[in-house]
């Protein structure tokens, strides 16, 4: 069957949001997101891990209050600490405040997107789409790059 | 850091088995200059850093750390068995070792090494491990030198390997 203009249209709109990297906010807040990146799994039996940079463009500070990715049947902001004796652990962060203007990095060794039931190996090279949930009731939709195991930063 | 360091490698007793299947021992370390330090391969953040961290460290050391045994010791040895240590490790640097063995025996060695761990539950039946994340560095005597605190930039990492590297002190008994 042949295309008419108008679904042509369309197709080549679907195709454009597709490659766009990082998605427009279902909400009014005002924020963007750079750096993402993740690193590959072995299976899907251990909880897999995105980091970013989360910037309130906007002026009234707003919370990051929840996940939501197809990879993973438990995302959770989670926290890593290293107390004085040099013990880390790890717990859920709850809401992460983000003022007017400031950055929060989710990096190695602090606020980390923990993919836990990873419902298909991360594999190296391919991307996945998170939403970041914040506390105006926004949705943002980050593309996430799946970078190797031993990744370091959203370099490689 | 507070006071707690490892005692030497020759006061040490464990008894473990690497990702190779060798059964492995204190004197397994002691002759060449050792980096030391304990994870768990479901660990999603701060076990990953540490070995990449280590490959960076031992890239930027070059022919230098050839001389140096890395070992990555499993304080979660129920989920840790050898073949999921062979799987991960081969993922970093071909000179981390990762070692595991039974509960009795990994308890034995995070004391020798006065590691801290602890497992905690999580949502779901599932669960994660507390751990001490630094690193320790010894000399060929198998006698402590340093630690490499988590995540320690390599400015710093670097120069305390090297000195563990050079480090002719006999071990203290
Ligand atoms: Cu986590």
């Amino acid at each position: 069957m042949r295309k008419t203009p108008i679904m042509a249209k369309a197709a080549a709109l679907l195709a454009f949001f597709a490659m766009t990297p990082i998605g427009a906010n279902a909400g009014t807040s005002d924020i963007d997101v750079e750096n993402a990146w993740s690193r590959a799994s072995i299976g899907t039996a251990r909880p897999g891990v995105a980091y970013m940079d989360i910037r309130n463009a906007g002026d009234d500070p707003v919370s990051l209050v929840g996940l939501r990715t197809d990879v993973s049947g438990m995302p959770e902001i989670h926290r890593t600490s290293t107390d004085g004796s040099g013990v880390s652990s790890m717990a859920p962060a709850g809401d992460v405040m983000i003022g007017p203007g400031e950055v929060v990095a989710l990096e190695p060794g602090g606020l980390h997107a923990m993919l836990m039931r990873l419902q298909a190996p991360l594999r190296e090279g391919d991307s996945f789409a998170l939403q970041l949930l914040f506390s105006d009731g926004s949705e943002v939709t980050v593309m996430v790059p799946i970078l190797g195991i031993a990744a370091r930063g959203p370099n490689g | 850091m507070d006071g707690l360091r490892p005692i030497p490698l020759h006061s040490m007793s464990f008894r473990l088995t690497d990702h190779e299947g060798y059964d492995v021992d204190p004197e397994t370390l002691i002759g060449h200059p050792s980096m030391v330090f304990f994870g768990f391969t479901f660990c999603p953040d701060v076990c990953p850093t540490t070995l990449s961290d280590i490959s960076g460290w031992l890239d930027a050391l070059g022919p230098e750390a050839q001389a140096l045994n890395v070992v990555f010791i499993t304080i979660d040895p129920e989920r840790d068995t050898v073949e999921a240590m062979a799987e991960y490790v081969g993922y970093f640097h071909p000179a981390i070792r990762g070692w595991t063995g039974s509960v009795e025996q990994i308890s034995r060695a995070a004391e020798e090494f006065r590691v801290r761990w602890e497992k905690i539950p999580t949502e779901g039946g599932d669960y994660t491990m507390n751990h001490t994340a630094s690193v320790f560095l010894f000399n060929s005597a198998g006698r402590f030198v340093s630690a490499i605190d988590y995540h320690e930039p390599p400015e710093f990492a670097v120069p305390k390997i090297r000195r563990a590297l050079q480090d002719k002190k006999e071990g203290t008994k």
